[in-house]
């Protein structure tokens, strides 16, 4: 787990990337990697690395090559299967030199090719170079939980875990936003790959691998899809039974594999749900010693977990950890916050994770595990019920008892006045024609979100004439998606949109490694993945009760109130985190007429009604969830702009451990 | 100011609309994005507050509250009742 950078001349005749500018991109990722710094450099390229040590920690430096010195790789993240892999290679005759998992990428390149990413069971990003073919690969795991970026500027290519350390490493290169990365945070939550917030900046899709060769483009390829059943295609055969004892094993062997191949200890996130106290059990099971874990205690009441979370400690006996968050500790963390996803925000629910993974770090802890993917692998959000009842209502659109059961999906419905129930069936009613068409799950969610475009100031208006970032989502999905189940459907646009590009980037490796803490996420195993998307619909979602399979497996491992309580989704205070008396003083300053004017992104005077209503509902216990969204939307985009744009990378000087030069490298 | 300004100037104030001469009287405000289930609530303290009017549960519908015509309707049906 660790910072990658490099720099790449497509144009001839250019001078090699220097030592410096490849160190100034080190040393701005050296928070993903504070342990070691390494820099490679020939005529053609140079690559870059900031280390955070977790597998052969005496021996696993990088940039690291082949036997012949003409292959070399930076990598971040973990191939979790590499034991087996090197054995395998071992067996082809290939010949190793360390004990680490990056020089099985080196090797499994040589033997397969683009081929070789497929069999990886594991999170990455990573950059090969082969220096004597002049080839750039550039490669990004399964569901992208790790992220790599890249810029084209002046002859060069740049590449790099975060997009600050493309700054540091091309100082000219123009900073902006990017107005069609703004439309897709305010509908998807998130700005979506390959697109980023900055002008002439894109991302690795997850799952993809890109090659450059000899100065030019060559393609860009997906090593990895989604499978979901097709008729008898792709199906699981057995009974929910079999399923079950099917997922158990299959998340066992996640679990350990993910809290084993470590060469430091490994904690666990207890959240009081029911992912993370599953993991944590099946952890607790897998190591002779105690366990350690950490939680997020919340001073508001209604945010808060803590029994839950308590009731499995106990039951596990695990060396525990809280970090109680208030309102204020959240307000101060957004601008650090901010610069670490260098993407907005329309929760404020990552900036509690920053704060805890600073824990991790100060109690010796660099790997921890967490539930994270469960919701979207095995169906555990309201969205997948909410369009099942929808579907289901669109049968029958005059039907008075169908659009009932929206009152079992949101029970506070059903004990509210006439209005809230007669509107919900108005707002969830919508669209109900077209109940087979791609997105009819999604669509509430992101027409409620883009309502919020009606803040964007009038350059950004222009800028948007007929795009439409829905349209462009639906006009990529796979050609099997039609033929896959609409719970399938579902799921496969909540990866793609909200795990990949916001739980596990801004609410994820950002926040983690913000601090130098690796996440691993076993429910996001390549088998387990793999086995659940092959479930019929009804073993995950059966009937209304979401994550069915999944709760029969937890059933014997986690706390009876656990299994037994409703779910509750993680959140943290949003707007009511910036209005207090105390707030701190950047707050005012961000959202005053002047500083939205400067941004030049959204209308001042908008901005500021919006301001003065949220100010003047102080004392208000709720804030509807437009204001909450329109509220951090609005202040943290105002953050990135300062943070990433205004400021000018400020480079930070680090030693290097390893430094690599060819001769023919001036 | 008259009834039909007052409830069009705090629609466009408390949910920020950009362009509010482009918002017609009957456009649903649900259906639009501007409201949503709290901002209802939202209206419904406004209409209590400001104009008087008290709702009662079963007058909590959108035929009632979804647009500025609607909301005008309602209001004026109140107070001449």
């Amino acid at each position: 787990m660790c910072g990658i950078a490099g720099i790449v001349n497509l144009r001839e005749g250019l001078p090699p990337p220097t030592r410096e500018a490849l160190t100034r991109m080190a040393g701005a990722l050296e928070h993903r990697g504070p342990d070691e710094f390494g820099v490679y450099r020939d005529a053609r390229a140079g690559l870059a690395h900031a280390r955070l040590s977790i597998i052969d920690l005496t021996s696993g430096q990088q940039p690291l090559s082949n036997e012949d010195g003409t292959l070399w790789v930076s990598f971040n993240g973990e191939i979790f299967n590499y034991l087996e892999l090197k054995a395998e290679l071992e067996a082809l005759g290939h010949r190793f030199r360390t004990r680490s998992d990056t020089e099985v990428i080196v090797h499994a390149w040589e033997a397969w090719g683009e081929q070789a990413f497929s069999r990886f069971n594991g999170q990455w990003a990573i950059a090969l170079w082969d220096s004597r073919r002049e080839v750039l690969v550039l490669a990004r795991d399964r569901v992208g939980v790790r992220p790599l970026y890249l810029a084209r500027h002046q002859g060069r290519l740049a590449f790099a875990s975060e997009v600050k350390a493309l700054f540091a490493g091309l100082p000219d290169l123009p900073r902006a936003i990017d107005p069609l990365g703004l439309d897709e945070t305010f509908t998807f939550w998130s700005v979506l790959a390959p697109r980023t917030m900055f002008r002439g900046i894109s991302e690795v899709e997850p799952g993809h691998v890109q090659v450059w060769s000899r100065g030019a483009f060559v393609r860009d390829v997906p090593c990895w899809q989604p499978t979901y059943p097709q008729g008898e295609r792709h199906r699981f055969e057995g009974s929910l039974d079999e399923a079950t004892v099917a997922l158990r094993q299959a998340l066992e062997d996640a679990t350990r594999l993910r809290l084993l191949r470590a060469d430091v200890p490994v904690g666990c996130y207890l959240s009081g749900g029911l992912d993370s106290s599953l993991i944590a059990a099946l952890a607790a099971r897998a190591r002779p010693s105690s366990l350690r874990t950490f939680s997020l205690r919340f001073a508001d009441a209604e945010y808060d977990e803590t029994p839950y979370q308590r009731a499995m400690v106990e039951r596990l006996g695990t060396e525990h950890s809280e970090l109680r968050v208030s309102r204020r500790q959240i307000a101060e963390a957004l601008p650090d916050v901010i610069r670490h996803t260098e993407r907005p925000l329309l929760r404020t629910a990552p900036a509690p994770l920053f704060l805890l993974s600073q824990l991790v770090r100060d109690s010796g802890f660099k790997v921890v595990l967490t539930g994270e993917g469960a919701d979207e692998v095995l169906a555990g959000y309201d969205l997948f019920r909410e369009a099942k009842v929808r579907r289901f209502w669109a049968r029958a659109p005059g039907s008075s008892w169908r659009p009932l059961l929206l009152e079992r999906l949101y029970p506070y419905l059903a004990r509210s006045p006439v209005s809230q129930r007669a509107l919900a069936r108005q707002f969830f009613g919508r669209d109900l024609e077209h109940p087979s068409s791609a997105g009819f799950g999604h669509q509430p969610r992101w027409q409620s979100t883009a309502a919020l475009k009606r803040l964007f100031g009038p350059s950004v208006r222009e800028a948007l004439t007929g795009t439409d970032p829905v349209a462009h989502l639906l006009g990529s999905l796979p050609s099997e998606f039609p033929r896959w189940p609409p719970l399938a459907q579902d799921q496969y646009l909540e990866v793609r949109t909200l795990l990949s590009s916001y739980l596990l980037s801004s609410q994820g490796d950002r926040m983690l490694m913000a601090h130098g803490v690796e996440g691993r996420f076993p429910f996001l195993d390549a088998q387990v993945m793999e086995l659940a998307n092959s479930f019929p619909p009804a073993f995950k979602l059966r009937g209304l009760d979401e994550k069915h399979v999944l709760k029969r497996v937890a059933k014997e491992l986690v706390a009876k109130e656990i299994c037994a309580r409703p779910k509750q989704p993680y959140r943290a205070p949003d707007a009511l985190s910036f209005i207090g008396a105390d707030r701190p003083e950047w707050i005012d300053e961000r959202l005053s007429e002047a500083a939205v004017r400067d941004v030049g992104l959204f209308e001042p005077a908008l901005v500021g009604q919006l301001w003065r209503k949220c100010l003047a509902r102080r004392e208000e216990r709720q804030f509807s969830n437009a204001d909450n969204m329109a509220l951090v939307g609005v202040l943290s985009t105002q953050l990135l702009h300062q943070q990433l744009v205004q400021r000018a990378p400020s480079p930070r000087e680090v030693p290097l451990k390893t430094l690599i030069e060819d001769p023919r490298a001036p | 100011m008259d009834l039909r300004e007052q409830i069009r100037q705090f629609v466009c104030s408390n949910f920020y609309v950009s362009d509010p001469a482009a918002l017609a009287d009957d456009a649903s405000l649900l259906d639009a994005g501007i409201v949503d289930s709290t901002g209802v609530l939202e209206i419904i303290t406004f209409i209590e507050r400001e104009l008087g009017v008290t709702v009662e549960d079963a007058e909590m519908l959108p035929q009632n509250l979804d647009s500025v015509r609607a909301l005008v309707a309602f209001v004026q049906k109140k107070r001449g009742s």
